[in-house]
């Protein structure tokens, strides 16, 4: 028997408990595969530690919901599937505007519309980061295991209080339903969302005070009064038609994340030094990929995988920086081509880039992608 | 033991497939090896095509799925249809006892896994022989750990039931040599 403590836990579980040990406190969405288990996790965790959990009437309802609670001053969480990431798109974009910090879960199955309900896809890539209309800012985290799962909730959670922002956790269903070994630290990093100095008359809920684009966030109940609105809003959170204090609110909302992209873009590489041909795969794909890279350097071919784990902001200067070898990018992913479109803007005609695109609902399994990997060096 | 040895188990919704994969993956957890455990299923949740597929290695598990698995159970004949009638040639196919294999010329493992449960316990430990079969089969795990595992898995008031199941499908590995 080992002596470190190895959990086997679900994916799924793994972002539960990992919200709960950020501190989420209050859960509301409606049910949909593959993301359900989230739920129903929820529902049994939550009370147990004095928290909520709500079953709504819809996914809209249920982002209105998680946006209420965060603004009290709780720790909130909504979780779904495209069809459902589809409604909660509108509520996003208030939370956007209205700096609300909440994280929402999206597990990928194929699309459009109820498409596949229990096959795998990454068809939603896009949709992570101009789902809501209007300039935005946007995190979107990537997990490809059942502890990045665990991990990076618990991140998703930190950016979002830090930034005062919604927070995307989005996957596919392999990773979401897989089981695996998990061994987890001992400390995580746990960040609170910045509040208004104790006493301080004359609140403005959007008063950029620290210089950071981040203004300090009251929770209603707490005795502060203040006005939160969907439409273009001055410091002190009423709406206005100023075109100055619009240019100036959007430029703050875009700039809180910009400032720090390249700090809250993150990555793996796998046998990347010294590699011509650079496989870019995230989620599951990036499972089979890493079993691709392998056995081509088995076979002498200089190859590797680059990972991408935050899908946005997405790490660009890092994927720059790991081309100076490369005569090829491949990009294989389970839609008909979204990711490649970034790795594209990115590599800017440097070297080539090929997509290898799948939408059957299936995991390229390693010999289909192996084969179609060396057909395409081969060309 | 191999690098990287897999498991596919299938049957129909509500046979306990996933379940008896779960608790296969947990007990090589607790030994300390590597393990995934994947599943798919059709979206009724009783009665459509359910399959689970369990890898276990000393190493790191990169790719989740099997790819040619070194076990292949199939407790339905439409599963055996689906995934049995062309596995691989180094696949071992064990099917239950009623699956009707006639007009495939494939090797298989016979195993009378539903009515050793129905007639011996009850119908819905089937799994839990079909379990007990692969671990003793297969010798991936202990029986201890199989044990161990199963007995974190199940509804409170079952253990006496389940231990007993388990160890049923230990004594049909014997027999099948």
């Amino acid at each position: 028997m080992s002596e470190e403590k190895v959990l086997f836990l679900q994916g799924n579980e793994a972002c539960v408990l990992g919200a709960l040990r950020a501190g989420m406190r209050f859960f509301a969405g409606y049910p949909i595969t593959p993301s359900s288990e989230i739920a129903e996790i929820s529902s049994i965790e939550l009370p147990k530690v004095g928290g909520r959990f709500i079953q709504m009437e819809d996914e809209i309802a249920s982002m209105a919901a998680v946006i209420g609670a965060s603004m009290t001053g709780v720790k909130a969480m909504t979780a779904t599937s495209g069809p459902g990431f589809s409604l909660k798109q509108e509520n996003i974009g208030f939370a956007c505007m209205a700096e609300v910090p909440v994280v929402v879960v999206s597990i990928m199955r194929m699309g459009p519309s109820t498409g596949l309900p229990t096959s795998p896809a990454q068809g939603d890539l896009m949709q992570a980061r101009w789902g809501t209309h209007g300039d935005h800012p946007a995190i979107c985290l990537i997990p490809s295991s059942v502890k990045e799962m665990y991990e990076f909730t618990i991140r998703a959670f930190n950016l979002s209080e830090k930034y005062r922002t919604p927070v995307i956790l989005m996957t596919d269903e392999v990773i979401a339903h897989m089981r695996e070994g998990v061994k987890l630290q001992e400390n995580y990093e746990i960040i609170e969302r910045k509040r208004p100095a104790p006493g301080a008359f004359n609140y403005q809920p959007f008063l950029d005070i620290d210089g950071d684009g981040v203004p300090p966030m009251a929770p209603y109940g707490e005795g502060y009064k203040f006005h939160v609105t969907g439409l273009s809003h001055d410091e002190n959170g009423f709406a206005t038609n100023s075109p100055e204090k619009n240019e100036k609110l959007l430029k703050r909302l875009k700039y809180k994340v910009d400032k720090d992209a390249e700090e809250i873009a993150t990555y793996s590489e796998y046998l990347m030094e010294d590699a011509e041909y650079v496989l870019v795969a995230l989620g599951s794909v990036s499972r089979t990929a890493q079993n691709v890279a392998r056995q081509l350097r088995a076979n002498g071919v200089k190859a590797g995988l680059f990972t991408p784990k935050t899908l946005w902001p997405f790490p660009e200067a890092a994927l720059k920086r790991h081309l100076s070898a490369a005569k090829l990018v491949i990009v294989p992913e389970l839609n008909l081509g979204q990711l490649v479109l970034e790795v594209e803007r990115i590599v800017k005609g440097s070297c080539e880039v090929k997509l290898i695109a799948k939408a059957s609902g299936e995991l390229f399994k390693t010999d289909e992608l192996y084969n179609q990997v060396a057909g395409v060096i081969g060309e | 033991m191999a690098e990287r040895t897999e498991f596919r188990l299938s049957g129909s919704g509500g046979q306990g497939i996933i379940t008896a994969g779960i608790v296969l993956a947990e007990a090589a957890i607790l030994e300390g090896k590597n393990a995934i455990q994947t599943q798919s299923y059709g979206p009724e949740a009783r009665g459509g095509a359910s399959k689970a597929e369990v890898v276990i290695s000393l190493g790191e598990i990169d790719y989740p799925k099997a790819t040619v698995p070194n076990y292949l159970l199939c407790l339905t004949s439409e599963a055996f249809r689906l995934f049995g009638a062309d596995a691989p040639e180094e696949t071992v196919v064990i099917v239950d006892a009623f699956v009707d294999t006639e007009g495939s010329s494939r090797k298989v493992i016979s195993v009378p896994i539903i009515q050793t449960a129905q007639s011996d316990f009850k119908p819905i430990v089937a799994n839990v022989i079909a379990l007990g079969f692969l671990v003793a089969y297969s010798e991936i795990v202990t029986q201890e750990a199989a044990e161990t595992a199963l007995l974190r898995r199940i509804p409170k008031g079952t253990e006496e039931l389940n231990k007993k199941a388990l160890a049923a499908g230990f004594a049909l590995a014997k027999t099948a040599g």
